[in-house]
């Protein structure tokens, strides 16, 4: 694992911070003066889980390279909310295109910064992209697996909240089984997403063999943000995909984004780790298993599975799913 | 840079977007009274105590600790620790050791020879404590801090009171006793032994005290009737215990049987035990459930080999032999006898039925109000005459050590203001936190090569003085697994989580401030808050 | 230095020598010679320091562009028909964020039916995209405007497309005076990006604009290419100073000072007109051109003066608004408007067809006495399409249009034989 968990010291390396832990230990977000990457006044809801979600993992990008970073965004809730005319909450050299292109316009970056340094420039600049599971999975997966399949020198990181929720909460190609979205409604015979479509991303992104892969929730800022740190000491393409609650799009309270993440990861609906090469090095284990009506019990977007009739063999289902997880990245091992 | 227009921005210039006003919740930052400190009697402030421990400031955390106490190298071997018992962390895994811990501080100040600060200025009030048991002590301390004159008159040879003549050695050495009491007669307290006060009245006017308290133990075992043949030993259990301090140990035989269901009869016991006795037993008319003593000193007294009788009375004393007859708790659960007996071989009874004070100074004082042998105060802990307060076993309470060291730092504050002419008002206690007011995800399971050892200590630092407390390494892990309930111990986390930066990060030791300019009110600070230290309230109009 | 080369040979080495520091590349004929040729300098190490991308395709070749010209590198690509298609979002945002991209676009038709001739259908598909748009005439054109390009884009920090038609320039080997490095370097000075993602001084580009500013960004930008009517006659002039020929520019009237009749047309087949337009002189028609360079922005008023005397216009364009006729022809009668001169729309040489002198003959002999139609197809087939315009009214399901009419014209049966 690309960062060591400490287990004692009252809190460990579960908190966002700890006294007890020496100053090179602590996290990038408990810094009095860390770089909030993306500023106050930003427009997202109440408990947006991709603000969030891109203040940890751009902050921590900044730490590693000292703020010599250059970010190229999607279009979606992410670019919408931090930068309207005539407001922006970056601190930091940001660039939006258009939805489907950012993996590509993050390699001309890094082509450019290149040949700077051969010019002379003396800064090791580096390039992050990021974007929304839309504009990763589905329109900006052309431009992501030819960055990928380059190498280029880009940390691409996918902001996963599961479906296009700037258009008004669409499916996507990361919408899960059974999920209502306004384009897969909660009606007919078999209500929400339907089983047997969609695509794991960071699977994909391994089969491409780029040097790093990691994924990662905002319920585990230390696992986060070590991931990133992990994947700027790479050359190369490297990708991260954060699983980030959308408190709109599923129907959670404004409070529980981060909850919501953790139950994801301890229910093995979404399996975190880290893969070099093509290989899975780590799992971040979990912690204290739960079955996954936890996690989906609290999101309207599952409602219809806790009706008069509960949908016992759907949520039997999304369970053999989370089993199949924890299962293949060995969720429960190493605890 | 020649921007271009709209399309290009300055950075970090949403600044100007004020999203507080969004906002129909606020998180507020509160404090809530742990459960270990509501539990305390002696009103400890443990867990302010644990956070300087849990840094390793040992110092610190003992300057902390004896704001309140005095005596934690003595108050970390002989108290029933109830705050372990509201302790938050038992519905986690187990309470946190806190009594170890505070032995391990109370050890390692007299290891270093830490002293107490002693008082800015004199008041030049006079006041006379009486008795120097753990109350009178307590109160020494804290009116000598408070820059009073004090004096203890003791009856006995030896300052401790009950500390000394009523808990066995194997409980408290001697060495730790002399120790901590010096350190408070080094803050400027005159200790006048072998001092015994007929009257109180008498006592103030010829020494010119401003106040008194009084803190008399209750050194008198109660004495029940047994039909007994001459030849029978029967002693009392606070003279047994007195005696073991001095040249001549009582004589007890192989076999005692020793009457009664309190913290003394077990002490006595397991005296009894350790002066060689092959059976000690304990005949208690009701049950486990219901004796007075604490459950640990039952279990650890059956570890020792003690037995015990329950629902059993005695009735007759022979030479050697004693006779028992059974009980029966009736519907309202009080024992009834049952007309069934049994005889038990015994060479010497031991009553341990509980102890009164000696109230002789008390006699003639105007105002003064005695009631079930014990003192009447008020909630200043002022008797009914004038500047003479009381505490400890001379009033209505709990006798435990604990219960009467806060008795002495309750009296020693009212004594200060009536001194001033002026009334001490206690600050309004925070409402508890509870365990549903905490997020358990973030505090860590004890490692598993440290969590054994600790276990055992646990349970041993308790049991006997043999055993050693807790080392540096040891304390200081199970300080850091103190929860801190309801009051912030700087984990970052409101800091971090904040999706809108509206947290303000203050520095070590100054905690946080939201930023109302963009606090959304989502609320997710205090959802993950693991302590319970922010409030969600609903937003002014 | 003079040099027998073919088109696309000649626009990479003249890129080249403007020393571009990224430059993308996605094959699609006719323009993949170019970026062929760029690559090939990349690798060998002649041109450097470059950074040559393979990318996935079109889109991203644009996007990498977009990327690379905000973070300050001189930036370089080709393309041509489905490709600048393709490329559309991204054409549209590079000239929204004002990023100085040089693009090449070896004009050919779009499909359906798919076709990899000559036409000016995708360049004009994009003529409202915000990219400026000049018309090569030669391979010495093109090579030459190639480095106006980079000058003009950069100064204004607006891209811009360099049209040349597909095959008919790109693939045809001519003779080219090729500039030296020091005369390039003379006349080209370095990129100084008026905005660059920098973290010493950053900024957030490419900012949601709401209905408060969007006209004004909007007008901004159409401000800013006018601005290009000014810069381009004294560039070329600049230009004419350090590599010694005329080059560039907004308009080339010939022979057109006393014409009844003059026809207007952009790319290389102004050379056929002028053979024309030098026959029908000799025979003594009153016949002149006006060949158009910068399409956008439209230089209405050079077009107006150079076509105010004239009696009648014919603009010839390789390209067509379906449903309505000509995009050329009504650039031009914008230019024209209120004056008493007929306009006619002459649709030519789509998807490759050769314009040939003797059609043109043809053409300008009749229209000299207003006898074609306002707009006119050059050389259609009529047969064939009324053929299938009758089948497709006699039978519901009349199959694919396109392979029918090759049946009718024999080329399918011909290759089944």
């Amino acid at each position: 694992m690309s960062f060591q968990p400490v287990k004692f010291y009252q809190t460990g390396t579960f908190t966002v911070g700890n006294r007890l832990l020496p100053p090179e230990q602590r996290s990038v977000q408990s810094q009095e003066k860390r770089y909030n990457s993306i500023n106050s006044g930003h427009r997202a809801c109440q408990g947006c889980g991709e603000a969030l979600g891109a203040r940890y993992a751009i902050d921590a990008a900044m730490e590693a390279t000292n703020g010599r970073l250059i970010c190229a965004n999607a279009t979606g809730c992410l670019e919408v909310f931090s930068t309207p005319y005539p407001e922006t909450s970056w601190q930091m050299p940001w660039i939006h295109s258009v939805f489907g292109n950012t993996a590509a316009v993050a390699t001309g970056i890094a082509a450019a910064l290149k040949v700077k340094r051969q010019q002379g420039e003396r800064r090791n600049i580096r390039v992050v992209a990021q974007g929304g599971d839309g504009g990763t999975t589905d329109i900006g997966f052309g431009c992501l697996s030819g960055m990928f399949e380059r190498n280029d020198d880009v940390l691409y990181i996918c902001y996963d909240n599961g479906g296009y929720m700037n258009t008004g909460i669409q499916r996507s190609s990361a919408t899960p089984p059974a999920a209502r979205t306004a384009t897969t409604m909660a009606v007919g015979p078999e209500p929400g997403n339907v089983f047997g479509q969609g695509k794991f991303l960071p699977a994909i992104a391994m089969a491409h063999e780029i040097p790093y892969v990691a994924t990662a929730t905002v319920a585990d800022l230390r696992d986060l943000e070590a991931k990133v740190r992990r994947a700027m000491e790479f050359q190369g393409a490297r990708y991260i995909h954060i699983l980030v609650p959308c408190p709109l799009g599923w129907g959670t309270a404004s409070h529980d984004t981060i909850r919501i993440a953790r139950l994801a990861k301890e229910t093995g609906v979404f399996p975190v780790f880290e893969a070099e090469h093509g290989e899975v090095k780590s799992v971040l284990a979990i912690r204290r298993q739960l079955p996954v009506e936890e996690y989906l019990r609290p999101q309207k977007r599952y409602a219809h599975l806790f009706g008069k009739t509960p949908q016992v063999e759907v949520i039997a289902r999304l369970q053999a799913l989370a089993d199949r997880n924890i299962r293949k990245y060995g969720l429960l091992e190493g605890n | 840079m020649d921007k271009p227009f709209a399309i290009t921005l300055d950075p970090g210039s949403s600044l100007a977007n004020k999203t507080g006003s969004w906002r129909t919740f606020r998180p507020v930052y509160v404090d809530r009274l742990p459960p270990c400190n509501a539990a305390c009697p002696a009103g400890e402030n443990i867990q302010a105590w644990l956070f300087h421990a849990e840094s390793g400031d040992y110092e610190k955390a003992w300057r902390s600790l004896t704001e309140n106490n005095p005596l934690p190298a003595i108050m970390g071997r002989v108290c029933y620790h109830p705050c372990q018992g509201g302790c938050n962390r038992q519905f986690v895994d187990s309470s946190v050791g806190i009594n170890a811990v505070e032995r391990f501080l109370g050890d390692e100040a007299l290891k270093r020879g830490w002293a107490f600060e002693k008082p800015a200025k004199s008041s030049g009030k006079r006041v006379l404590v009486v008795g120097a048991g753990p109350s009178g002590l307590s109160a020494a301390y804290h009116l000598a801090r408070l820059g009073h004159t004090v004096e203890i008159h003791e009856a006995g040879p030896l300052a401790g009171g009950m500390m000394r003549f009523g808990i066995p050695k194997y409980r408290l050495p001697r060495d730790v006793i002399e120790a901590e009491v010096q350190r408070i007669l080094d803050l400027g307290v005159k200790l006048k032994p072998n001092t015994k006060i007929a009257n109180i009245a008498d006592a103030m006017k010829a020494g010119k005290f401003d106040a008194a308290f009084l803190a008399v133990g209750a050194h008198i075992g109660k004495r029940a009737f047994i039909p007994a043949a001459d030849a029978t030993r029967i002693v009392d259990a606070v003279s047994v215990l007195r005696s073991m301090e001095g040249e001549e140990k009582p004589m007890l035989g192989r076999r005692v049987v020793v009457y009664g269901g309190g913290n003394t009869a077990l002490d006595v016991a397991r005296t009894a035990k350790r002066m060689g006795a092959e059976e000690a037993i304990i005949v208690y008319r009701r049950t486990r459930e219901k004796a007075p003593a604490h459950d640990s000193e039952i279990e650890e007294a059956l570890q020792e080999g003690i037995m015990v009788k329950w629902l059993s009375t005695i009735k007759q004393a022979d030479e050697g032999e004693i006779t028992i007859e059974k009980m029966a708790l009736d519907d309202s659960g009080f024992p009834q006898p049952t007309g069934e007996f049994e005889k038990l071989a015994a060479d010497s009874v031991v009553l341990a039925l509980g102890q009164d004070v000696d109230l002789g100074l008390l006699e003639g004082v105007p105002g003064l109000e005695v009631k079930d042998g014990v003192v009447q105060v008020g909630p200043n802990m002022m008797t009914g005459h004038e500047g003479v307060f009381a505490g400890g076993d001379m009033v209505p309470s709990e006798r435990t050590v604990t219960v009467a060291v806060g008795h002495g730092k309750k009296a020693a504050r009212h004594i200060d203001a009536w001194l001033a002419g002026e009334t001490y008002a206690p600050p309004p206690k925070h409402e508890v936190a509870t365990f549903d007011k905490l997020n358990t995800w973030y505090y860590s399971e004890a490692p598993h090569q440290v969590r054994p050892v600790l276990d055992i200590i646990r349970r041993q630092s308790t049991f006997e003085e043999v055993v050693q407390g807790l080392d540096e390494g040891n304390a200081q892990f199970e300080a850091r697994r103190c929860l801190s309930c309801g009051n912030c111990f700087e984990c970052d986390n409101c800091y971090g989580v904040c999706p809108d930066n509206a947290v303000i990060k203050l520095g070590p030791g100054k905690r946080f401030q939201f930023n109302f300019d963009y606090c959304k009110g989502c609320g997710v600070c205090a959802t993950e808050c693991p302590c319970g230290a922010i409030k969600m309230v609903p937003e002014e109009t | 230095m003079l040099k027998q080369m073919e088109g696309s040979r000649a626009v990479a080495e003249a890129v080249a020598l403007c020393r571009p520091e990224v430059v993308c590349a996605y094959p699609i004929s006719p323009q993949t010679h170019i970026v062929e040729a760029v690559g090939e300098m990349v690798k060998d190490g002649s041109l450097s320091p470059c950074e040559f991308i393979n990318v996935e395709s079109e889109f991203a070749a644009m996007s990498v562009a977009i990327g690379s010209s905000a973070t300050g590198a001189r930036t370089y690509t080709a393309t041509a028909s489905q490709g600048l298609l393709f490329m559309a979002e991204a054409v549209y945002n590079a000239s929204g964020l004002g990023l100085p991209i040089v693009m090449t676009v070896a004009n050919r038709a779009i499909g359906a039916p798919i076709n990899i001739w000559n036409d000016h259908s995708d360049a004009l598909s994009q003529r409202d995209s915000g990219w400026l748009q000049i018309f090569a005439e030669t391979n010495q054109e093109a090579l030459d405007l190639h480095i106006q390009a980079f000058r003009l884009a950069e100064e204004l920090s607006l891209p811009i497309m360099v049209c040349m038609d597909g095959f008919i320039l790109t693939h045809a080997y001519e003779r080219v005076d090729m500039p030296t490095q020091e005369q390039v370097d003379a006349y080209l000075p370095k990129y100084e990006p008026r905005q660059v993602l920098d973290p010493a001084d950053p900024v957030s580009i490419g900012a949601m604009v709401g209905p408060e500013a969007f006209m004004e960004v909007r007008y901004l930008a159409h401000a800013k290419q006018m601005e290009a009517l000014k810069l381009i006659p004294a560039y070329a002039a600049e230009f004419k100073a350090v590599f010694g020929r005329d080059s560039g520019g907004l308009v080339h009237t010939y022979k057109a000072d006393d014409a009844d009749t003059i026809v207007v047309a952009m790319g290389s087949v102004l050379g056929t007109i002028k053979d024309v337009v030098d026959e029908m002189r000799e025979a003594g028609h009153k016949i002149g051109v006006l060949g158009i360079t910068l399409f956008r922005p439209f230089p209405i008023t050079q077009v107006r003066a150079a076509l105010q005397g004239a009696k009648r216009v014919v603009v010839l364009e390789k390209s067509m608004a379906i449903g309505l006729g000509g995009i050329l022809a009504v650039n031009v009668r914008m230019a024209l408007s209120a004056l008493p001169i007929d306009v006619y729309t002459v649709v030519a040489g789509l998807g490759g067809r050769a314009i040939t002198m003797r059609s043109l003959h043809a053409l300008f002999r009749k229209a000299e006495k207003d006898d074609i139609d306002p707009i006119t197809f050059l050389d259609l087939n009529r047969a064939v399409v009324d053929k299938q315009l009758e089948r497709e009214r006699a039978t519901r399901r009349s199959g694919p249009a396109a392979e029918a009419i090759l049946r009718d014209i024999g080329v399918v049966a011909a290759k089944l034989a």
